[in-house]
């Protein structure tokens, strides 16, 4: 277990993964929950416990759409979509990590993709 | 007549041109002064939520503080309103972030969160008056069947939103009865439509968009409308459905009978 990685994710996301009751609202509410490998309660229990590595290599930090609704709905006020930043900041901010990069852009635009969608992804992928 | 700050963010001026459009010549109108502020920038599409961001918040700062001497800032994309209303709730209670926006700045003093931010649909109800709206329709949309497309960046995070209920919100139902229609209450109105996940997962886009037209549908919607033009898109786009979708704007602004001099 790496603890200075814990506590810089725990510093980053402002949330304390001791409040957790488990009961899996969060990821009942998800809606990419279909699409996670790790679902919203897990990294908040796998934060908790120390067990980060598997989440920084998962496919399912860049699945959370920011729709804040486990954030609003969660009866403990843990916030786990914060959570889930903190983790994907944890490994993006590495050099060389990005996940998307201006390169890729062109192919997956249409005449009608809105610059919301790029600018988001691209502050959701790239640091 | 009232003059409010107005941000148009990004995409109004490129996809979303109509949203603008309507919305200036809409509120011109009802007799409210929108003037964009010099040199604004992107707000960055998402709030990043970590603690140890701060030059992710510094557009928006930028944006609120030079509203800072006018009624307020009115935003009309859905997630404009989100970063800059988050940014605002954040810096107010955050003095360590506020200071260090201010170094990254140079500002005289820190930026705390004194601009009052209204949505559009805000400025409608809380300015304007439904009432008021109604009394100035001309042309209602009579058996009309409106299903309000919420999404998540309205409402969420409602404490710092703090537009409606989270969960049985009527902001837009109401606004949808002042310009004469009959809103539809349906179950996927606060879900989340993909966002931009239609940029790498064009099949999840598809189930989300998908199950939101769905639920409108099945309880009698004939179209839909959204203040956010990713929502459009990915309802547009990526739904499968044929059920017509708008922006609250251009149904306002046709409510008023300002459409056809829009057009021409």
């Amino acid at each position: 277990m790496n603890k200075n990685q814990k506590e810089w994710i725990d510093i980053t996301s402002g949330v304390n993964v001791c409040k957790c009751m488990r009961c899996g609202k969060c990821s009942a509410t998800c809606p990419s929950y279909d699409e996670m490998e790790y679902h919203p309660h897990q990294f908040v229990y796998m934060v908790e416990k120390g067990n980060i590595e598997p989440l920084l290599n998962s496919d399912s930090l860049y699945k959370c759409l920011t729709c804040f609704a486990c954030v609003e709905r969660c009866p403990r006020g843990v916030e786990p979509a914060k959570v889930v930043e903190a983790v994907r900041l944890t490994a993006i901010r590495k050099q060389g990590n990005n996940h998307l990069i201006p390169d890729q852009i062109p192919e997956m635009l249409d005449d009608d993709l809105p610059q919301q969608a790029i600018v988001t992804a691209f502050r959701k992928y790239t640091k | 007549m009232q003059t409010f700050t107005y941000y148009p963010g990004c995409t109004l001026r490129t996809k979303a041109k109509d949203l603008d459009a309507y919305a200036r010549s809409s509120a011109e109108a009802l007799g409210i002064a929108l003037v964009e502020p010099e040199n604004w920038q992107c707000c960055g599409g998402a709030y990043t939520t970590a603690t140890n961001e701060p030059a992710t918040k510094l557009s928006a700062v930028r944006t609120l503080m030079s509203a800072k001497d006018s009624e307020g800032l009115v935003t009309v994309c859905s997630a404009c309103h989100n970063v800059i209303k988050q940014t605002n709730y954040d810096i107010s209670r955050n003095q360590a972030m506020a200071n260090k926006v201010k170094l990254y700045l140079g500002l005289d003093e820190a930026y705390t969160g004194e601009t009052t931010v209204y949505h559009y649909l805000e400025l409608l109800r809380d300015v304007v008056g439904f009432d008021n709206l109604k009394s100035k329709v001309i042309k209602p949309f009579k058996d009309k069947k409106i299903a309000a497309y919420y999404g998540c960046l309205l409402l969420r995070p409602s404490k710092a939103l703090a537009m409606d209920d989270p969960e049985n919100p009527s902001i837009m139902e109401d606004f949808i009865r002042a310009i004469g229609g009959t809103p539809v209450i349906y179950a996927q109105r606060n879900e989340c439509c993909g966002g931009y996940i239609t940029m790498e997962d064009k099949e999840q886009a598809h189930k989300r968009s998908n199950a939101v037209m769905d639920s409108a549908q099945s309880m009698g919607a004939d179209m839909i409308i959204t203040a956010c033009p990713l929502c459009l898109y990915n309802l547009k786009k990526n739904s499968g459905s044929d059920m017509p979708v708008y922006y609250f704007t251009e149904l306002l602004a046709e409510a008023l009978g300002l459409k056809e001099v829009a057009n021409e």
